[in-house]
């Protein structure tokens, strides 16, 4: 099975990145962007066939390191 | 004073840290690898800058799991001393045993140059030693040393008495140029509820000499060694 894991930036923390690449963006022409954050990608492949356990498991994996809940948002989805 | 320093894959403050302590101010200091169990008689713990585990994930994501973390996390439950600096500060934010935590700077720049301090309060045993009136003057080298907490915790330490420094400018004075990194409330260090965990962005072992500069860190480590000398003979375990 295989987790793909989406980390963001929470809504309330400050995304220089993110104004940074908008701004980008706009310098070569690209119009009607209101906003852009910048966030992490994580593919985790894990053995066995339970996809209740490995739910849990990458749940777990994600609110104890793989994101930081002071900053960051997750969201999953296995395959 | 018997400073436990913590090594990490990737800190580089480390032998400054036990240079200052040792030949400076001529107390203990001993470097201790990440994967020890035990802080043996340390009094205080130090966990210096560098890029432990080459920040890699977040800074401070990977270190805060090592082996030593769990004896620190002992050590600071029943009131010793933890000194996070720089790459040590994004450790104990991600430990827990601060709160908020440390993200990019807002320029997005590393910003590799000295700043003034404002100490907010001598009510601590990393601030005890320091006049009022004192701006320190201290190197910072970061990436990530923006401080960020939600309302609800700024508030806290605010009512608490828990932000140690801010970052001013040559006069004293609150102001955007003077903060390097965009850290709200210019918060440069805080500590825990229980006053015994502080961390801070810019580095006092880096200038406790006047031949590198500046002397002003050294205040800082004074006040350890003072708040540890307060302190009945008793609580040695």
């Amino acid at each position: 099975m295989k987790a793909k894991i989406i980390i963001t930036p929470k809504k309330a923390v400050l995304d220089p990145q993110g104004k940074t690449v908008q701004s980008a963006l706009a310098h070569i022409g690209y119009t009607g962007i209101r906003d852009v954050r910048v966030g992490k990608y994580l593919e985790i492949e894990l053995d066995g066939a339970n996809p209740d356990a490995a739910r849990k498991q990458i749940d777990e994996a994600c609110h104890r390191i793989l994101s930081n809940p002071v900053i960051e948002d997750y969201r999953f989805e296995l395959e | 004073m018997n400073v436990a320093v913590l090594q990490f894959p990737g800190s580089n403050c480390d032998q400054d840290v036990v240079h200052v302590v040792r030949h400076v101010l001529g107390h203990s200091a001993r470097l201790l690898w990440h994967k020890e169990a035990s802080l043996g008689a340390a009094d205080a713990v130090v966990v210096p800058g560098g890029f432990s585990y080459g920040d890699y994930l977040r800074t401070g994501a990977i270190a805060r799991f090592s082996p030593v973390m769990q004896a620190v996390q002992a050590f600071a439950a029943q009131g010793g001393l933890v000194l996070g600096i720089c790459n040590g500060f994004q450790i104990l934010c991600e430990a827990g045993l601060l709160p908020g935590a440390l993200i990019r700077n807002r320029s997005l720049q590393f910003r590799c140059e000295h700043i003034f301090l404002r100490t907010v309060t001598a009510e601590s045993p990393f601030t005890n030693r320091i006049p009022p009136d004192k701006l320190l003057r201290l190197p910072i080298a970061h990436g990530e040393g923006c401080y960020f907490a939600e309302e609800a915790t700024l508030a806290r330490l605010n009512a608490n008495n828990q932000v140690l420094w801010r970052y001013v400018d040559a006069d004293g004075q609150p102001a955007e140029n003077a903060n390097p990194n965009g850290s709200l409330d210019a918060i440069a260090g805080i500590c825990n509820e229980a006053r015994n965990v502080a961390g801070l962005m810019p580095h006092p072992e880096r200038a406790s000499e006047p031949i590198l500069g500046c002397a002003d860190g050294r205040l800082v480590f004074e006040s350890m060694i003072h708040a540890l000398q307060a302190r009945p003979a008793a609580a040695a375990a």
